[in-house]
């Protein structure tokens, strides 16, 4: 069982409703959030590309952030999705200097550290994280990628995809359709 | 109709998240953590000095180094600790950070480092401080219980200044380390940084000695360790940059920020100019027999090694992995 996340970025029009659906459903304090939009665009008018990306926490396989928390609460549970215990992190700042993504920060109030959870209280009910499930053009998929019948694992079949720096070595496991 | 270009053409890239500490670029760790690198760094130059003194039955020609430097250790040592649990989130709960052992996290090892240096060295200072100041008696203070504690102290000395060559080696080299566990932060994540903040440590450490050198016989010789220290530092520093120079475009992006961007005159002006080459002649001409004030270029070093802490802290962050 790995969960993972498949993002077209062709459908992708870059309105934020992920971000805002995950800023109501996580209570996310104002001016933070946990998914964010990026837009990237190449060459020189009127040839111009735009990719858009949605991008999060990629819930890596080589978690740099595990690995530095000296006190363990970063830590990942069954399905590969990483989360931090509010109880056990002091706020040191070791997982947010290790992520190549900065898909971390300190929250303001409980000065513990905050970050995308895959909605992990959905997922338990069997439903989608909140991003996935309001995207308007529908361009992300979650699932198992474990399993070869799952709608994530046939898209990555059959799609081309990119994933965000592997070159960093951690094996991230969100997936951009290009 | 143009040809599409990918080269030459240029790549915006725009990004909707603006979180404080996080964006533009990283600033969660500031002027705290440079703090506590810098003290650590000295304090386990400090204590590997004054144990080697020790083990080598030079106490009465180092006095400067076997007893009055390290009694700035136990003050340094906590006024570092104060500074690293002042930058945390959640300062009221590092106690967790003894609550297990992670090796695989330095921010854990270091804790763990810390938490038997600085014991050990508040009981070497207390082997020999009565000697210092006859006037501490420990019975005006209700505490009769520390003789005993000292005569402890003074029996295992020897067995003190052993632990204390790898703990205080292991502690210098760790303030390189946890900087260089980053790999997302290029410039930090480079083996070469571990034995640098090491030898930088030692140096600030022996600048520390040179003041409170009791003869000139001693002044002379940590003079001597010092130029000695130095030159590895700026060999390791050009080591550095041609590393860097010689690596691909991520790490050569990430050594522009101190070559060519807002931290290039810190670097060289205060860094390598006035905290190494300048304490390096001035070390030089009076060991040469010219009349130096020690302290000028001791301070010098001292001030040169926060300001390197300071700088590859806050360019570390502004360094990153391109995606
Ligand atoms: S994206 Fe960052 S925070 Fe998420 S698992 Fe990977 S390294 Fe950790
Ligand atoms: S901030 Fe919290 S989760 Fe992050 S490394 Fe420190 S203790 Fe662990």
């Amino acid at each position: 069982m790995r969960y993972a996340m498949v993002i077209d970025t062709l459908k992708c029009v870059g309105c934020s409703d992920c971000v805002v659906a995950c800023q109501t459903e996580n209570d996310v304090p104002h001016g933070y959030c946990r998914d964010w939009v990026t837009e990237s665009v190449i060459g020189t008018y009127p040839e111009v590309e735009i990719e858009l990306r949605s991008e999060r926490c990629n819930h890596c396989d080589n978690t740099p952030c595990v690995r530095t928390c000296p006190t363990a609460a970063s830590h990942v549970i069954e399905g590969g999705i990483v989360l931090v215990d509010r109880d056990l992190c002091i706020g040191c700042g070791a997982c947010i200097e290790s992520c190549p993504y900065d898909a971390r920060y300190r929250h303001p109030e409980w000065g513990t550290v905050d970050k995308c959870t895959f909605c992990v209280h959905r997922v338990h009910k069997g439903q989608d994280p909140a991003c996935v499930s309001v995207c308007p053009t529908n361009c992300m998929y979650f699932g198992d990628i474990d399993d070869a019948n799952s709608e994530v694992s046939k898209l990555i079949a059959v799609r081309k995809y990119k994933t965000l720096a592997p070159e960093a070595g951690t094996k991230p496991q969100i997936y951009y359709l290009i | 109709m143009i040809p599409f270009q990918i080269s030459g053409s240029e790549e915006v890239f725009i990004s909707g998240r603006n979180i404080p500490h996080i964006d533009p670029h990283l600033t969660l760790w500031e002027f705290p953590i440079s703090l506590y690198l810098f003290l650590g760094g000295l304090s386990a130059g400090i204590l590997f000095f004054s144990a080697v003194v020790h083990l080598i039955n030079k106490e009465d020609e180092f006095k400067g180094a076997a007893k009055w430097a390290p009694i700035v250790v136990p003050f340094a040592l906590s006024i570092g600790l104060l500074a690293l649990v002042y930058d945390l989130g959640n300062p009221f709960y590092s106690w967790r950070l003894y609550t297990t052992i992670r090796l695989e996290s330095p921010m854990s090892w270091g804790a763990w480092v810390l938490l038997i240096v600085t014991p050990l060295s508040i009981l070497w200072v207390m082997t020999y401080i009565r000697e210092l100041f006859p006037v501490i008696k420990y019975e005006n203070y209700k505490m009769p219980f520390l003789y005993k504690v000292e005569e402890l102290a003074v029996k295992y000395k020897k067995y003190m200044a052993l632990a204390l060559l790898p703990l205080t080696i292991i502690l210098g080299i760790y303030t390189g380390i946890l900087l260089s566990a980053f790999n997302a932060r290029p410039l930090w994540n480079n083996a070469i940084l571990g034995p640098l903040f090491l030898v930088s440590g030692l140096s600030t450490a022996a600048a520390t000695i040179i003041l409170f050198a009791k003869s000139h016989h001693e002044r002379q010789w940590f003079s001597k360790i010092d130029i000695l220290l130095i030159v590895i530092e700026i060999g390791l520093i050009i080591h550095l940059i041609m590393g860097y120079y010689a690596g691909n475009e991520m790490q050569i992006e990430a050594l522009d920020v101190l070559m060519n961007g807002e931290f290039t005159t810190m670097f060289f002006g205060l860094l390598v100019v006035l905290g190494l080459l300048v304490p390096l002649i001035l070390e030089v001409f009076e060991l040469a027999g010219f009349k130096v004030p020690v302290i000028i270029p001791a301070i010098l070093i001292l001030i040169g090694g926060l300001i390197f802490r300071i700088l590859m802290v806050e360019a570390g962050q502004l360094s990153r992995i391109l995606y």
